[in-house]
C-alpha cells in the first residue's frame, strides 16, 4: 500500500460555539487515534483575520489538502482573505462539520490515497 | 489587531527516538490545547516525506516528545526558527498543558484565548468575490470603515477589527448575498450555498431601494451632497450625536442591526462628522467613476 499523502487540516472554531461539540471532539478524537500526521488549528477565522503565516504553508507544495472545518464557501473565502487563496479547488476538499456527520468526516479525511499511477 | 498575538506553533512528535503516547492523551492535550487558542502538529514520521508542511518562519516551535533517551536540541539549519524541545516522558495531560503555558510565557508569545476576557473574536465580514460585483453598497453602508478598495478599486475587508462583534448588517445590504460571517448561526450568511430564494430576496432589497431613489448611484451622489450640506451644520457635538441617536433607532427598528449589537454600541466610538465626510466623498469618487 502506498503512504498516505495527502495533508490533512482540522480546525476547532474555538472561538464560537457554531460548529457542535459532540462532531468536533469526534472527529478530533478519530484523528488522534488514526495514526495519521495531522495538523490542527484553534481557529482558521482568527488565523485569517491576523493574515497568518502559517495559512499559506499548509497549503504549500502539490500536495492535496483535506480540511475539517465548516461550509466550503466560508473556508475558501476565509483562506483567500486570509492572503492564501487555494491553489486550486481539485486540490483542496473541505469537509463541513456544520452539516456532516462526524464519522462520514472521518472515513474521508483519513482515506487513503489512490495509487499512483504510473506514466 | 486589538491584541498583540505572537503565537507558536507546538508540534507533538511521536516518531523515530520518541515513544508514542497513550490515545487518550494525545487527544486530551490537542483538545486542551486547541481551546486554548494554540495550533498543534502531530507528526509520527510515518508518512512519506512530500507530505511534511514545513514550519512557518514567523513563529517558534515548541516540540513534545516522550524522548526515549536526552532531549534532543533541534536547530534550524537556516537559523530562522527557534525550536525548543521538552521531554514529555512521565508526564499526564494536565502536566504537558502547563509546561507549554509555562514554555509559551518564557518566551514572551501573546495568545488570543477564547473566552478570555478581553480576547478578541474573529468576527468580520468575508467576501465571496465569484459573488461580489464591486457595487460598493457595502463599502457605502459600514460606518467603521470595515471595507476599502485596493489599487485597482476592487472592494476588500481592510480594518476587520473595526467590526461589531455580532453585527451582519452589511452582508444583508449586500444584494449579491456576497458578504459571509463564518461564525453567524444562520445561511447564507454563514457560509451556506446560496439558494435562488435568498437572491430573489436581495433583488427585491435593490427594487425597494430603486423605487425610492431611482438609480442608487445618483442617489448615493445627491446623499453625499446634502451629507456635505448637513455636516457644515453640525458642528455641534450634542446635535450630532442626537443624529446618530436617531439614526441608530432607525436601524434598531428595521432589525438590520441586532438589538445587542446597538445596546453595547459606545456612540462615542462612531466616526466623527469629519470621517463620515470623507467617507461620502470617497464614495462619491468611486460611484463616479463607475
Amino acid at each position: 500500500m502506498s503512504a498516505p499523502t495527502t495533508k490533512i487540516l482540522y480546525c476547532r472554531c474555538a472561538f464560537a460555539k457554531v460548529v457542535p461539540d459532540g462532531v468536533k471532539n469526534e472527529v478530533l478524537e478519530g484523528l488522534c487515534a488514526s495514526g495519521r500526521d495531522f495538523d490542527t488549528v484553534s481557529d482558521l477565522c482568527e488565523m485569517a483575520a491576523r493574515r497568518d503565516e502559517r495559512l499559506k504553508t499548509l497549503l504549500d507544495g502539490d500536495t492535496p489538502v483535506r480540511i475539517a472545518a465548516c461550509y466550503p464557501r466560508a473556508v475558501k473565502w476565509l483562506f483567500h482573505q486570509g492572503g492564501a487563496p487555494f491553489p486550486d479547488e481539485a486540490s483542496v476538499e473541505v469537509l463541513n462539520m456544520r452539516e456532516d456527520d462526524a464519522p462520514d468526516i472521518l472515513d474521508r479525511l483519513t482515506e487513503p490515497d489512490p495509487p499512483a499511477t504510473g506514466s | 489587531m486589538k491584541n498583540e498575538i505572537h503565537p507558536f506553533q507546538v508540534v507533538v512528535y511521536e516518531g523515530a527516538g520518541a515513544r508514542p503516547w497513550e490515545s487518550s492523551c494525545r487527544l486530551s492535550v490537542t483538545a486542551t490545547l486547541l481551546d486554548q487558542g494554540y495550533s498543534v502538529r502531530h507528526v509520527s514520521g510515518a508518512e512519506s516525506a512530500a507530505r511534511a508542511t514545513p514550519v512557518s518562519e514567523a513563529y517558534p516551535v515548541l516540540v513534545l516528545g516522550a524522548f526515549e533517551d536526552s532531549t534532543p536540541e533541534v536547530v534550524d539549519p537556516a537559523g530562522k526558527v527557534t525550536i525548543t524541545t521538552r521531554n514529555t516522558g512521565g508526564l499526564d495531560a494536565e502536566a504537558i498543558v502547563e509546561m507549554v503555558a509555562t514554555v509559551r510565557e518564557e518566551q514572551g508569545s501573546g495568545l488570543n484565548r477564547p473566552g478570555e476576557n478581553g480576547a478578541w473574536k474573529p468576527w468580520f465580514p468575508v467576501i465571496d468575490y465569484d459573488r461580489c460585483t464591486n457595487c460598493m453598497q457595502c463599502l457605502s453602508f459600514c460606518l467603521f470603515d470595515v471595507y476599502g478598495v485596493d489599487e485597482e478599486q476592487k472592494i476588500q475587508v481592510q480594518n476587520n477589527d473595526n467590526c461589531k462583534t455580532n453585527c451582519p448588517a452589511c452582508s444583508r445590504v449586500c444584494p449579491e448575498v456576497a458578504i459571509m460571517f463564518p461564525k453567524y448561526q444562520s445561511g447564507p450568511i454563514n457560509g451556506e450555498p446560496v439558494k435562488q430564494e435568498d437572491v430573489e430576496r436581495e433583488s427585491m432589497k435593490v427594487d425597494i431601494t430603486s423605487l425610492l431613489g431611482g438609480d442608487i448611484y445618483s442617489s448615493l451622489r445627491t446623499r453625499s451632497d446634502k451629507a456635505k450640506s448637513r455636516f457644515s451644520k453640525e458642528r455641534s457635538p450634542d446635535k450630532a450625536l442626537n443624529e446618530r441617536k436617531k439614526c441608530l433607532t432607525k436601524l434598531q427598528q428595521s432589525g438590520i442591526i441586532p438589538e445587542e449589537v446597538l445596546a453595547e454600541l459606545d456612540l462615542s466610538s462612531l466616526p466623527s462628522p469629519e470621517e463620515i465626510q470623507r467617507k461620502a466623498e470617497q464614495m462619491a469618487k468611486l460611484t463616479g467613476d463607475k
